[in-house]
């Protein structure tokens, strides 16, 4: 091994070595943060919303006749829909897991509104609600089809019940077990009480970068006004089929209306994560763009630096090295000089994210990516270095007494 | 000398043209990394009404929650509420002033072909289209008198007039929305303010409402707003109620000249907040904010945060590129010893081989700025293909005259920067040390 010769021949004319460390350096640290970035939008995205999107679409039926009963015409339509073939079942619904648009309420555990109140979903439902979105009742039990009620916009009173998710149930009562949540008393609008009847396993809500996005409520209300949200939940594999279907018996049904914004549960998640998926697609183009263009760059030095020493090559050749000593030299100094690149990367790495968290709430590195990130530059390094070594072999020793 | 140079630059590149070649993609490719999150940047922190962004403002009251700040850390709601929004207006303290909420309607053709479509609505006081200074193509908007006589006027954009009245001048021509018939009083031209800065609260980049009718009109009519409502404290159910309660759903700008009118206005919303206090109503402390349009974009974060962490990405990139450039270069220069030292040799100054070298590298910087404004399109491009969904986008990677003259010279600044160094080593080139070997 020569490490010793190695450097100190890199100590005497350092700039070129000393670049493509910093190179190396810098390459590490955008390549380590951006990971992290991408690791920490994938988990994001790859959250479940609990309920069932590979079958869910859902439309808008806006009515424009002033005269109509709204009541009237939401009832007849969740029938037609619901009795649809290669439908399991339907609701009427203000919003829906990540749309992006819908309600949101707080709530106490005291009638005192000095208290914090905690921060919740809402959707406005009746008992055909749970199945069709699809999500799973782990606790209590659904509504009656006797506690549905329409709202009455002029009373604007609330139910008294209401079933929760389990990170509600939680959150508002963190010391209990689920089972003992059930039957608890919540306020909300500062005064009205509202029971906890059942729990579900899991329903996000509209907004998919919320905090409280676990946090979503049930309510046995049905709202009837001139624009009505349907979502439909179709028998498995039926769904594309059904879509323009169900459509065209909503618009021809011989109301004044007209259907609009129909949209699957996949094509809600995709927009709900544009930016994210975005986001990761730039990130991984910039890190392979970046790790290309750090192995050119150690191409394009490495060759020149053996094209300046084929004099001194010349000499070790005629001195007896053999041609698999003279790779494992050049090799070896790549490798020096990228252990000094990826450990001065490590720091900046951890600096920048460190700087990240403060200003952008970004995570911390996972432990892994800075010894996989210099595994990677090692290997780029060497990879990029062995095609002028293979060249430097190939001096031949005569050049040590020649004068040019 | 300088053009001899510039031949001597371009000449080299030709005798080592893989070198060159490598050196001017860095360059091209860091400063597209760059220049293409830099053009995003740049448009979504335009200013969408310059000639008028420093008289317009964005009125807040803080009539929230005693127990709760609306937003961390004591920030007033975004939006006024019916009572206070209608009661300022009244007041007419300011130049103008307009408060108004974004709705939807069903446009009904007249005509059995054409079925019956939704349009975005905006619903609004008169001083909207003055204020905002919005072009129209026939006609205009309506006046203080429309608004108390609750008339149905209505203003429609190009692409509702070309489809409903195939272009011509429908000024004084009449549109049936959910059943009421509207007079048309003015046809609104191509208008796309980036962002779009009276109304954000649904996104900075929405669409400019499709058409425009009085408030009055649509606060009798019981319009919903498509917006966002906010409420604080509990009330009772109806119509009524919701008018005069603190739900705050709508949105109120005045516009004001010079600092004294400012002065007097602030003034003036003191005044009226103390009023309401004796009423009972604004329990927390007096909170009034007036931000001029840019103001009021920075207080809104309409850059979105991920812009910043990629333009810091970017940055770094073209550091990188940079780092790459200077080893090259001084590859180059250690290639050429024999050349240096023969003009030192010959006479030349040190200075004259300083020129030599950084205007080459300039040339290159030249050369990777040109290919660079190619890589800033690429990259746009790619942006609008990745964010496809949103058609705001297209609007947010045009390419303008001054992102590609700054690419161009950010490339060949860059270039410079890096040449410094190799440059130097050029000219501490000993005309003798290389002459022996010759």
């Amino acid at each position: 091994m020569e490490l010793g010769p190695i450097w100190r021949a890199l100590m005497r004319n350092k700039t070129s070595y000393v670049l493509i460390a910093l190179q190396i350096a810098v390459t590490m640290a955008i390549m380590v943060n951006a990971v992290n970035i991408i690791q920490e939008r994938s988990q994001q995205m790859a959250r479940p919303t609990g309920v069932d999107e590979a079958n869910i679409f859902y439309l808008s039926s806006v009515v424009f006749d002033p005269d109509a009963d709204f009541e009237v015409q939401i009832a007849a339509d969740l029938d037609a829909i619901r009795n649809f073939p290669g439908v399991h079942n339907a609701i009427l619904s203000n919003s829906v897991p990540l749309h992006g648009g819908g309600w949101s309420e707080g709530l106490r555990l005291e009638p005192d509104p000095t208290l914090d109140a905690t921060g919740s979903a809402i959707f406005f439902t009746d008992e055909h609600g749970i199945d069709t979105f699809g999500i799973d009742l782990i606790a209590g039990r659904n509504f009656e089809p006797g506690e549905v009620t329409w709202y009455d916009f002029d009373a604007g009173d609330w139910p008294a019940i209401t079933i929760v998710t389990a990170a509600m149930a939680e959150e508002m009562f963190p010391d209990l077990a689920l089972d003992d949540v059930l039957g608890k008393t919540m306020y909300i609008h500062d005064t009205k009480p509202i029971q906890i009847i059942g729990i579900t396993e899991r329903m996000q809500a509209a907004w998919s970068g919320w905090s409280g996005v676990e946090r979503s409520m049930l309510i046995p209300s049905m709202r009837g006004s001139s624009g009505a949200r349907y979502v439909i939940r179709a028998e498995p594999g039926y769904r594309d089929e059904i879509m323009p279907q169900i459509e065209e018996m909503l618009a021809s049904s011989g109301a004044d209306r007209i259907i609009r914004n129909m949209r699957t549960m996949e094509e809600a998640r995709a927009r709900s994560y544009l930016e994210d998926s975005s986001m990761v697609t730039i990130l991984t183009f910039i890190v392979i763009v970046l790790t290309a263009i750090t192995g050119l760059g150690i191409v394009g030095l490495a060759s020149f630096s053996v094209a300046r020493r084929t004099k001194q090559i010349g000499t070790r050749r005629a001195l007896g090295a053999t041609r698999p000593a003279i790779l494992r030299y050049f090799m070896l100094e790549n490798f020096v000089i990228s252990t000094v690149g990826v450990t001065g990367g490590a720091i900046i790495a951890i600096g920048i994210n460190m700087w990240m968290v403060d200003a952008f709430g970004l995570q911390r590195i996972a432990w892994y990516l800075i010894p996989a990130a210099m595994v990677t530059l090692w290997l780029v390094g060497q990879l990029a270095v062995y095609g002028p070594a293979r060249r430097a072999t190939m001096v031949s020793p005569a050049l040590a007494t020649r004068s040019v | 000398m300088f053009r001899y140079y510039v031949k001597l630059g371009l000449f080299s590149i030709r005798k080592n043209p893989i070198l060159s070649a490598l050196m001017v993609a860095a360059i091209a490719v860091g400063i597209g990394a760059c220049m293409t999150i830099i053009n995003v940047d740049y448009v979504m922190s335009g200013n969408p009404i310059p000639h008028k962004s420093d008289v317009l403002y964005h009125v807040q009251l803080d009539s929230w929650d005693p127990n709760d700040a609306y937003q961390d850390p004591d920030l007033p709601p975004e939006q006024v509420t019916y009572l206070d929004g209608t009661a300022l207006l009244e007041a007419g303290q300011a130049r103008r002033q307009v408060l108004s909420f974004k709705s939807s309607r069903i446009v009904e053709p007249q005509g059995e072909d054409e079925r019956p479509f939704q349009v975005i609505s905006r619903s609004t006081s008169a001083d909207f289209f003055p204020m905002f200074d919005t072009p129209f193509v026939y006609g205009g908007g309506w006046d203080k008198s429309a608004d108390d006589n609750e008339e149905n006027v209505v203003v429609i954009n190009r692409e509702i007039n070309e489809r409903l009245f195939g272009g011509e001048n429908s000024v004084g021509r009449t549109l049936v929305m959910n059943d009421m018939p509207y007079r048309v009083s003015g046809v609104m031209d191509i208008w796309e303010p980036l962002p779009k800065f009276y109304d954000v609260n649904n996104g900075p980049f929405e669409d400019v409402e499709e058409v425009f009718l009085p408030l009055s009109v649509s606060i009798a009519g019981e319009h919903g707003s498509s917006g966002n409502t906010s409420c604080w404290n509990a009330r009772e159910g109806g119509r009524e109620a919701f008018l005069n309660s603190e739900c705050i759903w709508l949105q109120f700008w005045v516009e004001l000249h010079g600092a004294s009118e400012r002065q007097e206005y602030m003034s003036f919303l003191s005044a009226y907040v103390e009023t309401q206090k004796e009423l009972g109503r604004f329990p927390r402390p007096m909170n009034n904010r007036l931000n001029n349009v840019m103001e009021w974009m920075e207080y809104e974060e309409v850059v979105a945060e991920d812009v910043n962490v990629l333009l810091g990405l970017a940055y770094m990139f073209l550091i990188v590129c940079l780092l790459n450039t200077i080893g090259l270069l001084l590859a180059k220069v250690a290639r050429r010893t024999g050349d240096i030292s023969l003009r030192r040799a010959l006479g030349a100054s040190r200075q004259a081989i300083f020129s030599q070298y950084i205007i080459e590298a300039g040339v290159i910087g030249a050369a990777g700025g040109l290919l660079g404004v190619g890589t800033t399109w690429l990259g746009l491009q790619g942006i609008k293909a990745l964010y496809g969904e949103f058609e705001f986008i297209a609007r947010l990677v045009a390419m303008d005259w001054v992102v590609i003259l700054a690419a161009i010279g950010l490339a060949i600044l860059s270039a410079l920067a890096a040449a410094l160094y190799p440059t130097w080593r050029a000219c501490s080139v000993h005309p003798a040390s290389q002459l022996k070997a010759l």
